[in-house]
């Protein structure tokens, strides 16, 4: 079936900020669908609250509301543009939670929107646990397999004990019915531990019921990518096996595609079962996945769940195969057919075909617990990674090494020197999942481990199992031989080990190994992925390395950049790196280059397939990255490397890179030297009379002392050499600091403490710039919300600043050109500064891309890393300016005073982290930086705009009802404007008694409400945490104490997650916060698509 | 535990095309020497009914799916009693097979019915080699009798190898004797011998286990005829509809399978092909056969149902296809024909059936085993065909 006819525009809603499980795949899949549709001629509405995203790029769709996704605000976006259809399958789970409830108000049907790629009844029955048993039954009948995992509901323990027997015996799953998150289950593994568990669930649950599910831990895990048009043509996409059995949720497990230990019976009844369920659920268009568990003994198969939208794994599915679900889902839903729609990658033939593999993808979670160090890092079915790198190799054990080294994080590689271990110990704590467990499973083989035992203790199927061996025994072939021979050599290289590895094994160094290896004419080739194992000839040039025999990468005339990307999103390496890559990637296309990108997240735009001229999926290691610049130097002349786009990770490669004769361009390694080490930058400091905080660096407690005792305290203390503030602390005390020292393991000798005078009271801004070494270019100017010492990164900020004047912007613009120049940038830069008083600090420069760039780009209207990646190669701002890319006249410091404010919010992932006690961890923010996501609010005024980013990142800010006031002794002054205002607004007040004291003695009402530490009242009054639980509060303003009282505001925090209560953390959060309270109670709060806004600006600049 | 596949344990192995063109790796499974076509397929799953598949007979098949022998050998997948493959090639072959049903290595099952193979070449160049150049004839030699040998004697070996075209090969692979397969009834247990609602007469040309399955699970008693089978051995067995099944070699070549075929056209019973069987059919409506550059041999191939518009992702084996026009109704001595599948890939004719009389077929493989279950409507069809004859005959 052709195109319909009848739809003109379509909305298309986001998945807002990054989270843990909602990550960048869906700025992935939402990219792809917008481009499509807006190819297909439809006019494309687009809502997403996440400025750090491709797909909110002004062109990408016709009308970008960067607004929050909540129900309210989409209505006005629909009122305002009035689209034929809704699109929300592409946005996961935020998508279509937002879409459903838009339904169920009656909206869709107010305004005529007809929901396209999905219906809500096949919504509801994928999503809805009790009704998609029924789809699995009612499959079972048609088709004679496929089941549920089998349970009892029980009343009594008498029902419980004769359960275990209607479920086969033990082990069993325990589920309360009713409680809140999954509280009192557990599992139990005899009638002792199930007495104890069902007993407490049973006192538990408000109708005396749990519900006794036989237990599938442990059996192999698989999961399957569907798509299905209107024709009911299905395709099964790709099918991925879990390496870590039934237990870890499948976005923290090791994954491989396709399936590695499935007969052809096997699968097909997969398949059957996958396309019956699709079929039985109604998904008219689009894609979807079903997870399945197969017992490893017999072979049954239980069907896990399924999500009826595009998700994670489909973004996986479509980087590992070259499927691209999403575009296609976006086709579907327009009316096309499978058939209809070419495959890209052949162009000749349809994709109404299933994607044949003939290499192996390994996917690896990233995790991120260093920076939660309370949370318990054992993995379970509530996903915790923060990010994840994939590789392709020819076999399983090239890809899986090359994943865990993309991976980038100390260990995550195999090793096989050093103590072995005592290996039933080893074996032991590989029976918990871990962050690592691999490793530790590598390390109970070195120790002498069996292939049986290390399935009995992992379950870890035994064909991976035997995997690990065989990577083991090339190990030590490599420790034993004499001399690196070229077999031997190849062979390593065959199976993944990394020149690192090989010269750790050999007590080489390993640019040694890489000489030698070299000289053994030793030397990856690059095959194609085609979607069809090399059937028919591939028009895409999308790669991957391979130590084999025949290379496919194509000559070229056109100079190439080579542009490195940011590998695996972390915590302070996120979303937004990739952005600025993706950009210099069409900048510099456009300006008749060939663009390749070297990447391995496969969660992004940068490693879509047509993103770039070239794509090389590969770790972004030194080793890999010299191959593949060899490669294209075979390949055609090469103009350069970009390194200061994807975050420090290509940023630490520089040096190396151009040591090794690469041509770096941008920044130079020496100025990028510059910048990052202290000693050298505090020259380029002190030559610009520039004034930094007094520090010092110590290696000791004493030598730290002396220098807090001469600067003064509080002290900004951390780790020299470390990322996103890793260890970070505000010292206010001796006491701390010599405990700090103490608890610190990565001090040493030779990696000292830097200790900083900490600016109490600071106002910190943030500047983004671009400077070609004659011109600085101001992209904007940030003011940060949070005062100084929190991370920069988790801190609320306002562009325009706003409460930074003419003068101070004078300053900020000498300041950064100052720098900029004395560092020897080309391209963009990100320096930090401290307004105390009225000097203005410099507290630290970035010779790079910023997680800013996005969000100044948005603000501004001005195409920030495309500027810098044309700089890099040479283009001055001057010309630049000439041609359009950057406004004639003016910057981001000269704003036109009615240009649109906006404000950027950070999302924290603490809902997501327990203690090993359950228990919620803490919220406070700090100078470590935890937030995964951000979202951008934009008006015409700050408090609407902190309004939009507060709604867009934890739901709405109330406008009325009980707000809970406890603060800090050093917050008690600037507590009490903002809480009248909040009591003008017609909030109760309520406070623990130190604040109501000092509240009530400035004329303000406030009820005082029992501490935790005090307990339930006499009278039964409630303590502040049980009213957070009972829902009594609408508003929480707690700032931390300290070091000192801190167990109270912990648990009022925590509560405040678990209930979804806006909790505010900081005064100067609170006096936003007020703004836009007021703003909405004025209920004027409109929405503005980013095309509106950058015409204004326009207009205005001209 | 076996780790013999890695390092020297192996004896070296050298593949060579008649083209020259040389792979080297290791040998896997038997060692010695053999030769054949050299074709690839595709499919990630399904290796052992790949290797059982007689239809490969005289063929070196190269998996493009790089591990192969994971999930060991078991004893109820295969498709056949032996392996048929001339020789196989895969990148890395399994040190430990891990499934429930698993009996014994993939290494020591091609070793036990000597079939030689190589393992340790980069297959994707070999494939794409193939793909530029077309299916060719190729030799593995492994092992000490070939070390030391100049590879232009091994190719000249090669080239004295028989070509695929105009080979005839059915009589090699089919059944020398017929045998029955019983009907299942609803209880899963099989249907007394002659008491089933239809009979089927099935020329065994090379034909897979599954494919008389698949009728048996629809109550039909498949009575399996060596390829040899006249037209009077075939009404013997007084059947309700006749198949002619898959099976190696060249089209051309089936004179007699031909014959047979044009001589229940014109009893007008309701006749099924699968695969060389679609050949046949084409060459009894009159049509020419060809052979295709590197064939269909894979699971994921998309073909269209021209007469409903919908895609099943289906099972193909096949180096020939027939030539029959895809725009128009063609007239032949049994009424009008007409193309009724086709290949979305390349638009290869799938499928053709008579529009006056109950005859159809498919070039792909319905029964699949191995490859998707999405065209098993069409022992439906078959069946019903039956069906609508019986209703006839009664009513007359």
């Amino acid at each position: 079936m052709p195109k319909r006819t009848d739809i003109q525009s379509v909305l298309v809603i986001g998945s807002g900020p990054i989270v843990i499980g909602q990550a960048a795949e869906f700025d992935y899949s939402g990219t792809q669908a917008c481009r499509i549709l807006k190819a297909e001629g439809l006019r494309v509405i687009l809502v997403n609250s996440n400025p750090a995203t491709i797909m909110t790029d002004p062109e990408i769709a016709d009308a970008t509301y960067v607004e929050p996704i909540t129900p309210e605000f989409v209505e006005k976006i629909i009122a305002k543009e009035r689209p034929d259809a809704l699109l929300p399958t592409l946005g996961g789970q935020t998508a279509l939670n937002t879409a459903i409830s838009m339904h169920e108000q009656g909206v869709l049907e107010k305004y005529g929107v007809e929901l396209i790629g999905a219906n809500v009844e096949a919504i509801n029955k994928g999503e809805d646990r009790e009704l998609f048993k029924g789809v699995v039954e009612a499959v079972k009948a048609k088709i004679g397999y496929g089941e549920s995992a089998r349970s009892v509901i029980c009343h009594t323990m008498d029902d419980v004990i004769a359960g275990v027997g209607i479920l086969g015996g033990y082990p069993v799953v325990v589920r309360p019915s009713f409680t809140m998150g999954g509280a009192g289950s557990g599992f139990a593994h005899d009638e002792e531990e199930l007495r104890r568990i069902a007993g407490q669930g049973l006192t538990l649950s408000p109708t005396t019921e749990v519900l006794l599910e036989e237990s599938i831990l442990g059996w192999k895990e698989y999961e399957l990518e569907l798509m299905r048009d209107t024709k009911d043509n299905v395709v099964v996409v790709c099918s991925i096996e879990n390496f870590d059995p039934m237990g870890v949720h499948t976005g923290d497990s090791i994954t491989v595609a396709p399936a590695m230990t499935l007969t052809d019976r096997e699968y097909q009844r997969l398949r059957d079962i996958g396309i019956a369920i699709i079929r039985e659920v109604g998904v008219d268009t689009g894609g979807c996945n079903i997870q399945f568990a197969i017992d490893p003994a017999d072979g049954r198969v239980i069907v896990i769940e399924m999500n009826p939208r595009v998700s994670r794994s489909s973004a996986l599915a479509s980087k590992a195969t070259g499927f691209p679900i999403a575009k296609i889902a976006a086709k579907l839903a327009i009316g096309y057919t499978l058939d209809e729609v070419p495959n890209d990658i052949t162009e000749k033939t349809p994709a109404s075909f299933e994607p044949s593999l003939d290499y192996v993808v390994v996917k690896a979670p990233r995790f991120a617990f260093e920076k939660f160090p309370l949370a318990d890092a054992t993995l379970t079915t509530t996903m915790k990674s923060v990010g994840e790198a994939m590789a392709i190799g020819r076999n399983f054990t090239e890809a899986l090494q090359k994943a865990l080294r993309s991976l980038e994080k100390k260990g995550s590689q195999f090793t096989f020197v050093g103590p072995v271990g005592d290996k039933d110990e080893l074996l032991a704590t590989a029976v918990r999942p871990t962050d690592g467990r691999i490793n530790t499973v590598m390390q109970a083989i070195r120790a002498g481990a069996t292939q049986e035992e290390v399935f009995e203790f992992t379950r870890i199927d035994p064909w991976f199992v035997d995997q690990l061996f065989l990577i083991k025994e090339i190990a030590d072939d490599l420790a034993a031989a004499e001399k690196l021979h070229p077999e031997l050599l190849a062979e390593a290289k065959r199976h993944g080990f990394s020149d690192a590895q090989i010269a750790e094994i050999r007590g080489l160094r390993e640019d040694v190994v890489r000489e030698v290896r070299h000289a053994l004419g030793v030397r990856p080739v690059y095959k194609t992925v085609d979607t069809c194992a090399a059937e028919f000839a591939a028009k895409t040039p999308y790669f991957y390395s391979s130590y084999d025999e025949e290379s496919e990468v194509a000559p070229r005339t056109k100079p190439a950049v080579i542009i490195l990307g940011s590998g695996p999103n972390r915590i302070g390496q996120g979303i937004e790196f990739d952005y600025s890559c993706v950009h210099a990637s069409f900048a510099l296309h456009d300006a008749g280059y060939e663009t390749v990108m070297v990447n391995c997240n496969p969660e992004t735009v940068s490693t879509d397939y047509d993103t770039s001229d070239r794509l090389y999926f590969e770790p972004l290691t030194l080793e890999d990255v010299l191959e593949i610049v060899h490669a294209e130097s075979l390949a055609g002349p090469i103009a350069g490397v970009i390194v200061q786009l994807g975050g420090q990770t290509p940023l630490g490669l520089a040096q190396a890179l151009k040591d090794n004769g690469v041509p770096v361009v941008g920044t130079s390694p020496e100025a990028i030297h510059a910048a990052e080490d202290r000693g050298a930058f505090g020259r380029v400091l002190d030559e610009a009379g520039l004034p930094a905080p007094k520090h010092g660096t110590a290696t000791t407690f004493t030598g730290a002392k002396a220098i807090a005792d001469e600067i003064g305290y509080p002290v900004l203390v951390r780790p020299s050499y470390v990322l996103g503030g890793r260890g970070m602390e505000i010292v206010y005390d001796e006491a701390r600091l010599e405990s700090y020292i103490a608890e610190s393991t990565e001090i040493s000798p030779t990696r000292p403490v830097l200790v900083d005078r900490f600016l109490d009271d600071a106002i910190e801004i943030d500047v983004d710039a671009l400077y070609d070494g004659h011109e600085l270019y101001l992209g904007g100017v940030m003011e940060h919300i949070e005062e100084a010492g929190i991370h920069s990164g988790d801190s609320a900020c306002a562009l325009p600043p706003i409460t930074l004047g003419g003068y101070d912007i004078k300053r900020l613009r000498a300041s950064t050109e100052a720098i900029a120049k004395g560092v020897g940038v080309r391209g963009l830069i990100n320096i930090q500064f401290a307004m105390a008083g009225d000097i203005l600090y410099v507290l630290e420069a970035n010779p790079r891309a910023s997680r800013t760039v996005p969000f100044t780009s948005k603000a501004t209207a001005v195409p920030l890393a495309k500027a810098a990646a044309r700089i890099s190669l040479g283009t001055t701002i001057a010309e630049l300016r000439a041609e359009g890319m950057l406004p004639k006249n003016g910057d981001g410091g000269t704003l036109p005073l009615d240009a649109p404010i906006s404000v950027k919010e950070a999302v924290m992932p603490w809902s997501r982290f327990r203690d090993i006690h359950g228990r919620g961890v803490d919220t406070v923010l700090g100078p470590e930086m935890r937030s995964t996501g951000e979202v951008m609010g934009i008006d015409s005024v700050f408090g609407t705009a902190y309004a939009k980013s507060q709604a867009g990142a934890y739901g709405p800010l109330p406008t009325k009802g009980r707000a809970f006031i406890s603060v800090a002794n050093r917050d008690k002054r600037t507590m009490i404007f903002p809480a009248r205002e909040l009591v003008a607004h017609g909030f109760e007040l309520m406070a623990t008694s130190g604040t109501a004291e000092v509240l009530r003695r400035n004329g303000i009402n406030a009820t005082v409400v029992r501490k935790l530490s005090e307990g339930e009242g006499p009278d039964g009054e409630k303590t502040i945490v049980q009213l957070i639980h009972d829902g009594q509060v609408d508003l929480i303003v707690n700032t931390p104490y300290g070091t000192g009282g801190r167990l109270d505001g912990y648990e009022i925090r925590t509560a405040a997650v678990a209930r979804g209560v806006p909790c505010l953390t900081t005064v100067q959060a609170l006096a936003a916060a007020v703004q836009g309270i007021d703003a909405l109670n004025r209920g004027d709060v409109g929405v503005r698509s980013l095309q509106e806004h950058a015409e204004q600006l326009t207009a205005a600049r001209d | 535990m076996t780790t013999s596949t890695r390092g020297a344990a192996k004896a070296p192995a050298v593949l060579v095309l008649e083209d020259g063109r040389i792979f080297r790796g290791r040998a896997y499974g038997a060692v010695g020497e053999t030769f054949g076509e050299a074709v690839f397929s595709t499919g990630m799953t399904g290796y052992q009914e790949t290797l059982t598949d007689p239809s490969y007979h005289r063929q070196v098949v190269v998996m493009t799916a790089p591990h192969v022998g994971n999930t060991g050998v078991n004893d109820e997948d295969p498709e056949s009693s032996r392996i048929w493959v001339a020789g196989y090639v895969v990148r890395d072959p399994a040190r430990v097979p891990s499934n429930w049903r698993s009996r014994r290595s993939l290494d020591e099952e091609l070793v036990q019915q000597g079939v030689v193979g190589i393992s340790g070449i980069d297959t994707r160049a070999l494939t794409r080699h193939l793909r530029e150049r077309g299916a060719m004839r190729v030799g593995i030699f492994s092992g000490a009798n070939w070390d030391g040998v100049r590879d232009e004697a091994l190719l000249a070996r090669v080239k004295e190898a028989p070509q695929m075209k105009g080979a005839n090969l059915s009589a090699e692979v089919a059944t020398k004797e017929t045998y029955v397969v019983p009907a299942i009834g609803p209880d899963g247990e099989a249907v007394p011998i002659g008491t089933a609602k239809f009979t089927v007469a099935a020329v065994d040309l090379g034909i897979k286990g599954m494919t008389p399955h698949r009728m048996a699970q629809r109550g039909i008693e498949v009575h399996v005829l060596p390829a040899t089978a006249t037209v009077e051995d075939v009404y013997a067995v007084d059947p309700d509809g006749v198949f002619f099944s898959n099976g190696p070699g060249d089209p051309a070549t089936a004179d007699g399978p031909v014959a047979v075929m044009r001589g229940v056209l014109e009893r007008k019973t309701p006749l099924f092909g699968i695969c060389f069987g679609n050949q046949i059919l084409g060459r009894a409506l009159g049509f020419g056969t060809y052979k295709l550059k590197y064939g269909h041999r894979g699971i994921n191939q998309p073909v269209q149902d021209r007469t409903t518009g919908k895609v099943e992702i289906t099972a193909h084996n096949h180096g020939f296809a027939v030539d029959a026009p895809l725009d128009k109704i063609s007239e032949t001595p049994y009424g009008r024909a007409e193309v009724s599948h086709v290949c979305l890939n390349d638009q290869v004719v799938e499928g053709l059936q008579l529009l006056d009389q109950p005859a159809f077929s498919v070039q792909y493989h319905p029964e699949a085993a191995a490859g998707p279950h999405d065209a098993a409507y069409l022992f439906d069809r078959f069946t019903s065909l039956m069906e609508t004859a019986q209703m006839e005959a009664d009513r007359a």
